[in-house]
Protein backbone atom coordinates (compact mmCIF):
# COMPACT_ATOMS: atom_id res chain seq x y z
CA UNK A 1 0.00 0.00 0.00
CA UNK A 2 1.43 3.22 -1.08
CA UNK A 3 1.61 6.32 1.59
CA UNK A 4 -0.94 8.55 1.54
CA UNK A 5 0.32 12.21 0.05
CA UNK A 6 0.44 14.97 2.45
CA UNK A 7 -0.31 18.65 1.71
CA UNK A 8 -0.33 21.72 3.92
CA UNK A 9 -3.23 24.24 2.76
CA UNK A 10 -2.43 28.12 3.75
CA UNK A 11 -6.32 28.65 5.37
CA UNK A 12 -7.01 32.69 5.45
CA UNK A 13 -10.76 31.54 6.62
CA UNK A 14 -12.05 32.90 3.10
CA UNK A 15 -13.56 30.84 0.34
CA UNK A 16 -10.95 30.37 -1.86
CA UNK A 17 -8.18 28.30 0.56
CA UNK A 18 -11.36 26.54 1.82
CA UNK A 19 -12.36 25.52 -1.50
CA UNK A 20 -8.54 24.76 -3.06
CA UNK A 21 -7.98 22.23 0.04
CA UNK A 22 -10.87 20.29 -0.73
CA UNK A 23 -10.23 19.98 -4.20
CA UNK A 24 -7.03 18.34 -3.22
CA UNK A 25 -9.06 16.17 -0.60
CA UNK A 26 -10.91 15.12 -3.08
CA UNK A 27 -7.94 13.21 -4.91
CA UNK A 28 -7.24 11.48 -1.63
CA UNK A 29 -4.50 14.13 -0.38
CA UNK A 30 -4.48 14.23 3.42
CA UNK A 31 -4.33 17.99 4.42
CA UNK A 32 -3.95 19.81 7.25
CA UNK A 33 -3.94 23.93 7.40
CA UNK A 34 -1.64 26.73 8.13
CA UNK A 35 -2.89 30.07 9.44
CA UNK A 36 -0.71 33.01 10.31
CA UNK A 37 -0.80 36.14 12.87
CA UNK A 38 0.66 38.69 11.54
CA UNK A 39 -1.16 41.04 13.82
CA UNK A 40 -2.74 43.22 11.41
CA UNK A 41 -5.49 40.83 11.02
CA UNK A 42 -9.20 42.01 10.91
CA UNK A 43 -10.52 39.24 12.63
CA UNK A 44 -10.66 38.41 16.30
CA UNK A 45 -9.24 41.32 17.65
CA UNK A 46 -11.56 44.04 16.57
CA UNK A 47 -14.87 41.61 17.34
CA UNK A 48 -13.52 41.54 20.56
CA UNK A 49 -12.81 45.36 21.26
CA UNK A 50 -15.91 46.86 20.12
CA UNK A 51 -19.11 46.08 22.38
CA UNK A 52 -21.61 46.06 19.07
CA UNK A 53 -19.04 43.23 17.51
CA UNK A 54 -18.87 41.40 20.72
CA UNK A 55 -22.70 41.49 20.82
CA UNK A 56 -22.36 39.54 17.59
CA UNK A 57 -21.94 35.51 17.25
CA UNK A 58 -18.28 35.46 16.60
CA UNK A 59 -16.03 32.78 15.05
CA UNK A 60 -12.19 32.31 13.94
CA UNK A 61 -13.06 31.52 10.35
CA UNK A 62 -9.78 29.77 9.46
CA UNK A 63 -10.98 27.35 12.56
CA UNK A 64 -14.62 27.39 10.69
CA UNK A 65 -12.84 26.29 7.28
CA UNK A 66 -10.99 23.47 9.36
CA UNK A 67 -14.11 22.14 11.00
CA UNK A 68 -15.86 22.44 7.49
CA UNK A 69 -13.24 20.32 5.82
CA UNK A 70 -11.95 18.24 9.44
CA UNK A 71 -8.84 18.70 8.86
CA UNK A 72 -6.13 20.31 11.75
CA UNK A 73 -5.35 23.54 11.70
CA UNK A 74 -1.93 25.45 12.93
CA UNK A 75 -1.89 28.79 13.79
CA UNK A 76 1.60 30.65 13.79
CA UNK A 77 2.51 33.58 15.32
CA UNK A 78 4.83 36.03 12.98
CA UNK A 79 4.10 38.84 14.52
CA UNK A 80 7.75 39.79 15.05
CA UNK A 81 9.60 38.02 11.58
CA UNK A 82 6.48 39.95 9.68
CA UNK A 83 7.82 43.20 10.49
CA UNK A 84 10.33 43.12 7.97
CA UNK A 85 7.96 42.38 5.56
CA UNK A 86 5.96 45.40 6.42
CA UNK A 87 8.80 47.83 7.10
CA UNK A 88 11.03 46.89 3.77
CA UNK A 89 8.92 45.08 1.21
CA UNK A 90 11.16 44.08 -1.54
CA UNK A 91 8.33 44.27 -4.12
CA UNK A 92 6.57 47.48 -2.80
CA UNK A 93 3.10 48.44 -1.49
CA UNK A 94 -0.23 47.75 -2.98
CA UNK A 95 -2.62 50.96 -2.57
CA UNK A 96 -1.76 51.49 0.96
CA UNK A 97 0.86 49.79 3.21
CA UNK A 98 0.30 46.63 2.26
CA UNK A 99 3.08 44.58 1.23
CA UNK A 100 0.91 41.84 -0.76
CA UNK A 101 3.46 40.03 -2.86
CA UNK A 102 6.46 39.75 0.16
CA UNK A 103 3.42 38.91 1.97
CA UNK A 104 2.74 35.85 0.33
CA UNK A 105 6.09 35.17 -0.68
CA UNK A 106 6.74 35.19 3.18
CA UNK A 107 3.92 32.77 4.16
CA UNK A 108 4.61 30.52 1.32
CA UNK A 109 8.16 30.42 2.43
CA UNK A 110 7.18 29.53 6.10
CA UNK A 111 5.16 26.86 4.80
CA UNK A 112 8.09 25.38 2.75
CA UNK A 113 9.99 25.18 5.77
CA UNK A 114 6.63 23.62 7.43
CA UNK A 115 6.45 20.95 5.21
CA UNK A 116 10.05 20.07 5.00
CA UNK A 117 9.74 19.63 8.59
CA UNK A 118 6.90 17.65 8.90
CA UNK A 119 7.17 15.66 5.63
CA UNK A 120 4.67 17.48 3.73
CA UNK A 121 4.60 16.96 0.18
CA UNK A 122 3.79 20.29 -1.23
CA UNK A 123 1.74 23.16 -0.32
CA UNK A 124 -1.83 24.59 -1.49
CA UNK A 125 -2.99 28.12 -1.75
CA UNK A 126 -6.29 29.62 -3.21
CA UNK A 127 -4.98 31.83 -5.46
CA UNK A 128 -6.36 32.81 -8.70
CA UNK A 129 -4.57 34.05 -11.69
CA UNK A 130 -6.28 37.40 -11.94
CA UNK A 131 -7.79 37.88 -8.88
CA UNK A 132 -5.68 40.41 -6.55
CA UNK A 133 -3.95 43.50 -8.69
CA UNK A 134 -1.05 42.86 -6.74
CA UNK A 135 -0.57 39.50 -5.69
CA UNK A 136 -2.23 37.16 -8.24
CA UNK A 137 -1.16 38.17 -11.27
CA UNK A 138 0.00 35.71 -14.24
CA UNK A 139 3.60 37.48 -13.69
CA UNK A 140 3.57 38.08 -9.78
CA UNK A 141 2.49 34.05 -9.33
CA UNK A 142 5.92 32.36 -10.63
CA UNK A 143 7.71 35.28 -8.35
CA UNK A 144 5.91 33.56 -5.86
CA UNK A 145 6.89 30.59 -6.48
CA UNK A 146 10.55 30.98 -7.20
CA UNK A 147 10.89 33.70 -4.09
CA UNK A 148 9.71 31.43 -1.89
CA UNK A 149 11.48 28.44 -2.42
CA UNK A 150 8.61 25.93 -3.06
CA UNK A 151 9.53 26.26 -7.05
CA UNK A 152 7.21 22.88 -7.70
CA UNK A 153 5.95 21.94 -4.82
CA UNK A 154 3.47 24.65 -4.76
CA UNK A 155 0.24 23.62 -5.85
CA UNK A 156 -2.89 26.54 -7.03
CA UNK A 157 -6.30 23.95 -7.46
CA UNK A 158 -8.21 26.61 -8.02
CA UNK A 159 -6.17 27.94 -11.50
CA UNK A 160 -3.75 24.88 -12.13
CA UNK A 161 -4.72 24.26 -15.86
CA UNK A 162 -3.74 28.00 -16.12
CA UNK A 163 0.27 27.08 -15.05
CA UNK A 164 3.03 24.63 -15.62
CA UNK A 165 2.28 21.42 -13.90
CA UNK A 166 3.50 20.79 -10.88
CA UNK A 167 5.69 18.29 -9.16
CA UNK A 168 2.72 16.29 -7.80
CA UNK A 169 1.16 16.63 -11.39
CA UNK A 170 4.57 15.28 -12.84
CA UNK A 171 4.49 12.84 -10.23
CA UNK A 172 1.28 11.38 -11.35
CA UNK A 173 -0.42 11.95 -7.85
CA UNK A 174 -2.25 14.85 -8.62
CA UNK A 175 -4.60 14.96 -11.52
CA UNK A 176 -4.70 17.72 -13.81
CA UNK A 177 -7.95 17.16 -15.41
CA UNK A 178 -9.43 17.44 -11.69
CA UNK A 179 -8.13 20.70 -10.92
CA UNK A 180 -9.78 24.18 -12.28
CA UNK A 181 -9.43 26.80 -14.74
CA UNK A 182 -10.62 29.63 -12.43
CA UNK A 183 -9.25 33.15 -13.51
CA UNK A 184 -10.07 36.72 -13.10
CA UNK A 185 -11.85 38.62 -9.97
CA UNK A 186 -15.18 37.28 -11.14
CA UNK A 187 -16.30 35.20 -7.85
CA UNK A 188 -19.11 32.77 -9.65
CA UNK A 189 -16.81 30.07 -10.65
CA UNK A 190 -15.83 30.07 -6.63
CA UNK A 191 -19.54 30.32 -5.75
CA UNK A 192 -20.48 27.24 -7.89
CA UNK A 193 -18.07 25.22 -6.55
CA UNK A 194 -19.13 25.74 -3.30
CA UNK A 195 -22.74 25.28 -3.78
CA UNK A 196 -21.24 21.74 -5.17
CA UNK A 197 -19.20 21.06 -2.35
CA UNK A 198 -22.28 21.80 -0.08
CA UNK A 199 -20.27 24.98 1.22
CA UNK A 200 -23.03 27.64 2.59
CA UNK A 201 -21.90 29.62 5.22
CA UNK A 202 -18.54 30.78 4.12
CA UNK A 203 -16.79 34.25 4.93
CA UNK A 204 -17.63 36.82 2.33
CA UNK A 205 -14.13 36.19 0.07
CA UNK A 206 -11.58 38.13 -1.04
CA UNK A 207 -10.13 40.48 0.96
CA UNK A 208 -11.00 42.83 4.16
CA UNK A 209 -9.00 40.31 6.16
CA UNK A 210 -5.63 42.57 7.06
CA UNK A 211 -5.89 46.28 8.29
CA UNK A 212 -2.67 47.23 6.31
CA UNK A 213 -4.99 47.40 2.84
CA UNK A 214 -7.55 50.00 5.20
CA UNK A 215 -6.62 53.28 3.94
CA UNK A 216 -7.26 55.02 7.14
CA UNK A 217 -4.99 52.51 9.39
CA UNK A 218 -2.44 52.93 6.73
CA UNK A 219 -2.26 56.60 7.07
CA UNK A 220 -2.39 56.41 11.11
CA UNK A 221 0.62 53.55 10.41
CA UNK A 222 2.75 55.90 8.30
CA UNK A 223 1.62 58.75 11.03
CA UNK A 224 3.43 56.58 13.63
CA UNK A 225 6.34 56.12 11.26
CA UNK A 226 6.52 59.79 10.32
CA UNK A 227 6.35 61.09 14.38
CA UNK A 228 9.01 58.84 15.68
CA UNK A 229 11.22 59.32 12.92
CA UNK A 230 11.63 55.86 12.46
CA UNK A 231 10.08 53.02 10.72
CA UNK A 232 9.07 50.53 13.91
CA UNK A 233 6.50 49.28 15.28
CA UNK A 234 5.72 46.97 18.18
CA UNK A 235 2.31 44.75 18.51
CA UNK A 236 0.98 47.22 20.87
CA UNK A 237 1.52 50.08 18.55
CA UNK A 238 -0.48 48.44 15.64
CA UNK A 239 -3.23 47.01 18.06
CA UNK A 240 -3.67 50.69 19.05
CA UNK A 241 -4.53 51.90 15.62
CA UNK A 242 -7.19 49.52 15.52
CA UNK A 243 -9.05 51.24 17.95
CA UNK A 244 -10.50 55.08 18.70
CA UNK A 245 -10.03 58.66 17.25
CA UNK A 246 -6.52 59.27 16.50
CA UNK A 247 -6.17 63.33 16.87
CA UNK A 248 -3.09 64.24 16.21
CA UNK A 249 -2.92 68.62 17.22
CA UNK A 250 1.13 68.77 17.40
CA UNK A 251 4.27 66.08 16.26
CA UNK A 252 4.93 65.45 19.30
CA UNK A 253 1.81 64.07 20.64
CA UNK A 254 -1.64 62.77 19.73
CA UNK A 255 -4.74 61.75 21.77
CA UNK A 256 -6.49 58.43 20.77
CA UNK A 257 -9.65 58.99 22.21
CA UNK A 258 -12.29 55.59 23.18
CA UNK A 259 -15.47 55.92 20.34
CA UNK A 260 -17.53 53.42 23.00
CA UNK A 261 -17.67 51.34 26.09
CA UNK A 262 -16.05 48.18 24.43
CA UNK A 263 -12.54 50.88 22.84
CA UNK A 264 -12.72 52.07 26.46
CA UNK A 265 -11.99 49.04 28.65
CA UNK A 266 -9.99 47.58 25.97
CA UNK A 267 -7.94 50.84 26.33
CA UNK A 268 -7.65 50.86 30.08
CA UNK A 269 -5.04 47.98 29.85
CA UNK A 270 -2.88 50.43 28.17
CA UNK A 271 -3.68 53.48 31.04
CA UNK A 272 -0.54 53.17 33.00
CA UNK A 273 2.02 53.10 30.06
CA UNK A 274 0.41 56.64 28.44
CA UNK A 275 -1.09 60.22 30.21
CA UNK A 276 -4.34 59.65 30.24
CA UNK A 277 -7.55 61.49 30.96
CA UNK A 278 -11.07 61.00 31.85
CA UNK A 279 -13.85 63.83 32.20
CA UNK A 280 -15.13 63.31 35.68
CA UNK A 281 -17.70 65.86 36.05
CA UNK A 282 -19.52 64.49 33.26
CA UNK A 283 -19.81 61.38 31.52
CA UNK A 284 -17.33 60.42 28.48
CA UNK A 285 -13.94 58.96 26.86
CA UNK A 286 -10.82 57.27 28.06
CA UNK A 287 -8.37 59.06 26.24
CA UNK A 288 -4.36 58.12 25.97
CA UNK A 289 -1.90 60.73 25.15
CA UNK A 290 1.02 59.03 22.95
CA UNK A 291 3.62 61.03 22.94
CA UNK A 292 5.87 63.73 24.62
CA UNK A 293 2.70 66.69 25.68
CA UNK A 294 4.18 69.91 27.53
CA UNK A 295 1.75 71.81 29.66
CA UNK A 296 0.28 73.64 26.94
CA UNK A 297 -0.45 70.47 24.89
CA UNK A 298 -1.87 68.84 27.75
CA UNK A 299 -4.44 71.58 28.46
CA UNK A 300 -5.32 71.84 24.75
CA UNK A 301 -5.92 67.86 25.01
CA UNK A 302 -8.44 68.33 28.18
CA UNK A 303 -10.40 70.83 26.03
CA UNK A 304 -10.32 67.64 23.56
CA UNK A 305 -11.38 65.17 25.46
CA UNK A 306 -13.81 67.48 27.40
CA UNK A 307 -15.44 67.93 23.60
CA UNK A 308 -16.30 64.36 23.26
CA UNK A 309 -17.86 64.06 26.69
CA UNK A 310 -21.18 64.61 27.38
CA UNK A 311 -20.48 67.75 28.84
CA UNK A 312 -19.32 69.28 25.28
CA UNK A 313 -21.81 71.89 24.98
CA UNK A 314 -21.15 72.88 29.29
CA UNK A 315 -19.22 75.64 30.14
CA UNK A 316 -16.62 74.32 32.24
CA UNK A 317 -15.58 70.00 32.38
CA UNK A 318 -13.34 68.61 34.99
CA UNK A 319 -11.11 65.92 33.34
CA UNK A 320 -8.54 64.06 35.47
CA UNK A 321 -5.17 64.01 34.16
CA UNK A 322 -2.90 61.04 35.18
CA UNK A 323 0.65 60.86 34.51
CA UNK A 324 2.89 57.94 33.72
CA UNK A 325 4.27 58.13 37.15
CA UNK A 326 -0.05 57.61 38.76
CA UNK A 327 -0.28 60.90 40.05
CA UNK A 328 -3.84 62.68 38.69
CA UNK A 329 -4.48 66.36 39.20
CA UNK A 330 -8.17 67.58 37.83
CA UNK A 331 -8.30 70.29 35.41
CA UNK A 332 -11.71 72.75 34.69
CA UNK A 333 -11.77 73.27 30.59
CA UNK A 334 -13.95 74.76 28.16
CA UNK A 335 -14.73 72.33 25.82
CA UNK A 336 -13.18 72.57 22.53
CA UNK A 337 -15.50 73.93 19.78
CA UNK A 338 -16.14 70.62 18.03
CA UNK A 339 -15.82 73.29 14.53
CA UNK A 340 -13.49 74.68 15.26
CA UNK A 341 -11.47 71.48 15.57
CA UNK A 342 -8.95 71.59 11.94
CA UNK A 343 -10.20 68.28 10.48
CA UNK A 344 -5.95 67.96 9.45
CA UNK A 345 -5.80 66.98 13.32
CA UNK A 346 -7.88 63.46 12.42
CA UNK A 347 -5.56 60.70 10.86
CA UNK B 1 -1.92 20.45 35.80
CA UNK B 2 -0.34 22.45 33.53
CA UNK B 3 -1.43 26.19 33.33
CA UNK B 4 -1.30 28.88 30.62
CA UNK B 5 -1.68 32.45 31.25
CA UNK B 6 -3.32 34.07 28.07
CA UNK B 7 -5.35 36.87 29.81
CA UNK B 8 -4.92 40.66 28.62
CA UNK B 9 -4.40 38.93 25.22
CA UNK B 10 -6.82 39.01 21.87
CA UNK B 11 -8.12 35.81 20.09
CA UNK B 12 -6.05 34.16 17.69
CA UNK B 13 -3.07 34.79 20.52
CA UNK B 14 -5.13 32.31 23.45
CA UNK B 15 -5.44 29.52 20.73
CA UNK B 16 -1.79 30.08 20.09
CA UNK B 17 -0.77 30.23 23.51
CA UNK B 18 -2.84 26.77 24.10
CA UNK B 19 -1.33 25.48 21.63
CA UNK B 20 2.01 25.62 22.01
CA UNK B 21 1.35 24.55 25.51
CA UNK B 22 -0.24 21.00 24.32
CA UNK B 23 2.79 20.47 22.17
CA UNK B 24 4.84 19.78 25.17
CA UNK B 25 2.16 17.62 26.94
CA UNK B 26 1.29 13.62 26.25
CA UNK B 27 -1.86 12.27 25.72
CA UNK B 28 -4.15 12.31 28.45
CA UNK B 29 -2.56 15.50 29.95
CA UNK B 30 -5.10 17.94 31.26
CA UNK B 31 -4.35 21.95 30.87
CA UNK B 32 -5.42 24.71 32.36
CA UNK B 33 -5.89 28.33 30.16
CA UNK B 34 -7.16 31.74 31.93
CA UNK B 35 -8.02 34.53 29.29
CA UNK B 36 -9.91 37.15 29.70
CA UNK B 37 -11.16 37.56 25.89
CA UNK B 38 -14.48 36.46 25.30
CA UNK B 39 -13.21 34.73 21.83
CA UNK B 40 -11.53 32.50 23.28
CA UNK B 41 -15.03 30.86 24.77
CA UNK B 42 -15.37 29.82 20.85
CA UNK B 43 -12.23 29.53 19.53
CA UNK B 44 -10.27 27.26 21.93
CA UNK B 45 -12.86 24.65 21.66
CA UNK B 46 -13.27 25.19 18.08
CA UNK B 47 -9.29 24.73 18.08
CA UNK B 48 -9.64 21.22 20.19
CA UNK B 49 -12.21 20.16 18.33
CA UNK B 50 -10.34 19.99 14.99
CA UNK B 51 -6.70 18.34 16.74
CA UNK B 52 -9.06 15.60 18.85
CA UNK B 53 -8.58 17.56 22.58
CA UNK B 54 -11.14 17.66 24.82
CA UNK B 55 -12.73 20.42 26.40
CA UNK B 56 -13.35 19.26 30.20
CA UNK B 57 -14.67 22.44 31.50
CA UNK B 58 -15.37 26.08 31.09
CA UNK B 59 -15.44 28.36 34.08
CA UNK B 60 -16.16 32.09 34.09
CA UNK B 61 -15.73 34.36 36.93
CA UNK B 62 -15.36 38.41 37.11
CA UNK B 63 -13.85 38.94 33.91
CA UNK B 64 -11.33 35.85 33.72
CA UNK B 65 -12.27 32.35 31.94
CA UNK B 66 -10.50 29.45 32.79
CA UNK B 67 -10.89 26.46 30.21
CA UNK B 68 -9.48 22.99 31.71
CA UNK B 69 -8.58 20.68 28.42
CA UNK B 70 -7.23 17.16 28.50
CA UNK B 71 -5.03 16.54 25.10
CA UNK B 72 -6.37 13.82 23.01
CA UNK B 73 -3.95 11.37 20.91
CA UNK B 74 -1.67 12.84 18.39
Amino acid sequence: MTEKRKAVALISGGLDSLLAARVMMDQGVHVEGINFYTGFCVEGHTHAIRKKDRDRPKRNNALWVAEQLGIKLHILDIIEEYKDIVINPKHGYGSNLNPCLDCKIFMVNKAREWIDDHGFDCIVTGEVIGQRPKSQRRDTLPVVARESGADDRLVRPLCAKNLPPTRPEKEGWLDRDKLHDFSGRSRKPQMALAAHYGFEDYAQPAGGCCFLTDKQYSVKLADLWATRGKREYELDDIMLLKVGRHIRPGPNYKLIVGREEGENRFMEGYRKRFVHMLPTSHSGPLVLLDGEPDNNDIELAARLTARFSQGRDAERVIVEVTGKNGESRALAVKPYPAEQVPASWYL
Amino acid sequence: MKSVDARCLLCPLPVIRTQDAVASLQAGDSLEVLCTDPGAIHDIPAWCRVHGHEVCDINEQEDTITITIRVGSP
